[in-house]
């Protein structure tokens, strides 16, 4: 399995040398590295290409690493049922960049890049739709990224007054509990209560 | 609506008429679900489809990224909650995918043997209630008896009917009793004659086949392009199946045939579901005679880091007491790395995206739902349709928004 994959990495990075920034294989999975400029047309060449023949989109999903320049890394999983082989493509952007739009190409890329833009605020150039999808009517922000609060900022309630559902501020009875179950012997980064004293003493 | 503003020649008397906006959803029956769909019907022909989602949207993504590896489980049993134990099937295989774990051939067997009762009971729910959208009431009184008994199944061995949460990385959670392997032997032995009789109540009705044949036709191109897994493809005659074209677990011991249709139409994969359902009825039984056998005996978890220690060990050892301990407290570490994991579920490929950066808990996990791309097509498939068709393509694409929304 590996064997094939390596040979069809080769393969790929041969043929489109300006699309392909890398290739790896870990866990018997082939990943592509390309730049964001390129996304597309290689897309076409992976689905037109005798060898490759990557008919089919699986999945298109973001990563949001806030510490890096380029924070976000698209993923994009692509599935050949002739070849019997899978291929994932990563292209890593900054949070002012676009993405080619990859709908020509794939129509099924629709709904998929409406999330990311939905869940990461990513903007694919050229989508002839890019509406939010999941999220609420009007919704603000967006979840995935890393600086967003998993309790979000908003809450819904229905006023019995008003005789409508009305949108308020999150107001916690209890501050969210975001648990460390990091082992204060290995991997915690913090100065546990007390051992501040050691310093001192010494 | 009517066109009195419009009206346009005084001699004949025709009239200008304005296409109709209806909102289907999201309280319809036939809507499977929360599924707001606004189309624009030119008399009663589709002429475009909106599918709004995302009313059951419950940011489960976001919620795995603050949880532990463990914790994140009962999460995927509420995606889709027909057939709970196919989604955490996929989770688990990420999971041993980056350890690296090997999960024993008893546990490995129990895990078929579940993932086939998923199946058979996402088929009778859809086949079922889809006959209930076309105008059939008794088809879904009687497959959902026999959900409900495949239901204490799942209750027997994990203690809930719906929510199992019964795999575990490394294995299942705990072994099964040999009363309900052969109550489940029992059950197949039965179970053909009530498909036969749904299968006479369905397969030659006029009715039925008025409302489901020529009704929703995919193409080969329309799979690719819209990224069908599952029964979409089958039914349309491509032999696609990933327990057989990429084998997990152990599927590749097992003899099954992978039923197609020929015409890709609501009609063919009704056939192919119910077909799929005697193949998974079949899968079923060699899974328990594998069970019995001598070599299906042992223990039905990797017993490591990433699993606890039996209960037995706890009592005398102070190291095992220690494990359980911070396994369910802080949880165990998964190497870093990405994987993409995927699983044939019922309603077609379900897959986990796993970004792992080496501490406890998933930097980023991406559910990916079959029926997400399915029903994305509605606008494609439903387009040049009878309004009451919408009903019947929805009921065949298997669309439920535990996993679409997510």
């Amino acid at each position: 399995m590996t064997e094939a994959l390596k040979e069809l990495g080769a393969l790929i990075e041969a043929k489109r040398p300006d699309c392909v920034l890398g290739y790896s294989i870990a866990f018997d999975e082939l990943t592509v590295d390309v730049a964001p400029a390129n996304i597309k047309g290689f897309v076409e060449f992976l689905k037109t290409d005798q060898n490759c023949k990557f008919s089919s989109l699986v999945d298109i999903t973001g990563i949001d690493f806030p510490e890096r320049g380029k924070r976000f890394d698209i993923i994009y999983h692509f599935l050949s049922m002739y070849q019997n082989h899978r291929i994932r493509l990563r292209v890593s952007v900054r949070e002012d960049e676009m993405v080619p739009s990859i709908v020509d190409v794939h129509p099924s890329a629709n709904w998929f890049e409406r999330e990311v833009f939905d869940m990461f605020g990513v903007l694919f150039s050229g989508h002839p739709d890019l509406r939010r999808i999941l999220t609420d009517y009007g919704f603000r922000g967006y979840p995935l990224r890393k600086d967003f609060p998993t309790t979000g900022y908003t809450e819904v309630r229905y006023d019995e007054e008003l005789k409508r559902v009305v949108y308020e501020p999150v107001s916690l009875v209890q501050e969210y509990r975001q648990f460390d179950f990091m082992s204060p012997w290995e991997g915690a980064k913090y100065v546990l209560p007390g051992d501040e004293k050691q310093e001192e003493a010494k | 609506m009517d066109g009195s503003k419009g009206f346009d020649d005084a001699q004949t008397g025709e009239q200008k008429i304005r296409n109709f906006n209806i909102n289907f959803g999201p309280q319809h029956p036939a809507a499977h679900g929360v599924l707001r769909m606004v189309l624009e019907l030119d008399g009663e022909i589709v002429e475009r489809a909106d599918p709004h989602i995302g009313l059951l949207h419950r940011g489960t993504e976001k919620l795995m990224e603050s949880r532990t590896y463990l914790q994140n489980l009962p999460y995927l049993d509420r995606l889709d909650y027909v057939a709970p134990m196919n989604q955490e099937h996929a989770w688990c295989l990420a999971i041993e995918k980056l350890t690296g774990v090997e999960v024993p051939r008893r546990g490995s067997l129990i895990r078929v043997l579940f993932s086939e009762i998923g199946r058979v009971l996402n088929h009778l729910l859809n086949v079922t209630t889809q006959a209930m959208d076309v105008g059939a009431l008794t088809p879904p009184l009687w497959g959902f008896e026999e959900r409900e008994k495949l239901m204490i199944f799942y209750e027997r061995a994990c203690g809930a009917r719906l929510h199992a949460n019964y795999f575990r990385p490394g294995g299942v959670h705990q072994d099964l009793p040999q009363a309900l392997l052969d109550d489940i032997v029992e059950w197949c032995g039965t179970f053909p004659a009530v498909l036969e009789d749904i299968d006479g109540l369905l397969t030659e009705n006029r009715i039925f086949k008025q409302r489901n044949c020529d009704i929703g036709v995919i193409s080969e191109q329309e799979i690719l392009d819209w990224g069908y897994s599952g029964v979409m493809v089958r039914g349309s005659g491509l032999a696609w199946d990933l327990r057989r074209s990429q084998p997990y677990e152990c599927y590749d011991e097992f003899e099954f045939q992978v039923p197609i249709g020929k015409n890709g139409d609501c009609y063919d994969r009704y056939l192919v579901r119910m077909e799929e359902m005697r193949q998974s009825v079949s899968i079923i039984l060699q899974a328990i005679e594998k069970l019995n056998a001598p070599e299906g005996q042992g223990d039905v978890l990797a017993r490591g880091k990433i699993t606890p220690p039996k209960r037995a060990d706890m009592k005398t050892s102070m190291e095992s007491l220690i494990h359980h301990f911070k396994l369910y407290t802080e949880g165990f570490k998964v190497p870093a790395g990405e994987v993409y994991a995927c699983v044939e579920a019922p309603k077609g490929e379900f897959g986990v995206f796993m970004v792992s950066d080496g501490t406890n808990k998933p930097y980023r996990a991406k559910l990916r739902a079959p029926g997400f791309l399915h029903l994305q097509s509605m606008d494609h498939v439903a387009k040049g349709h009878q309004l009451a068709d919408v009903a019947a393509i929805i009921g065949t694409m298997d669309v439920v928004f535990g996993e679409i929304d997510r």
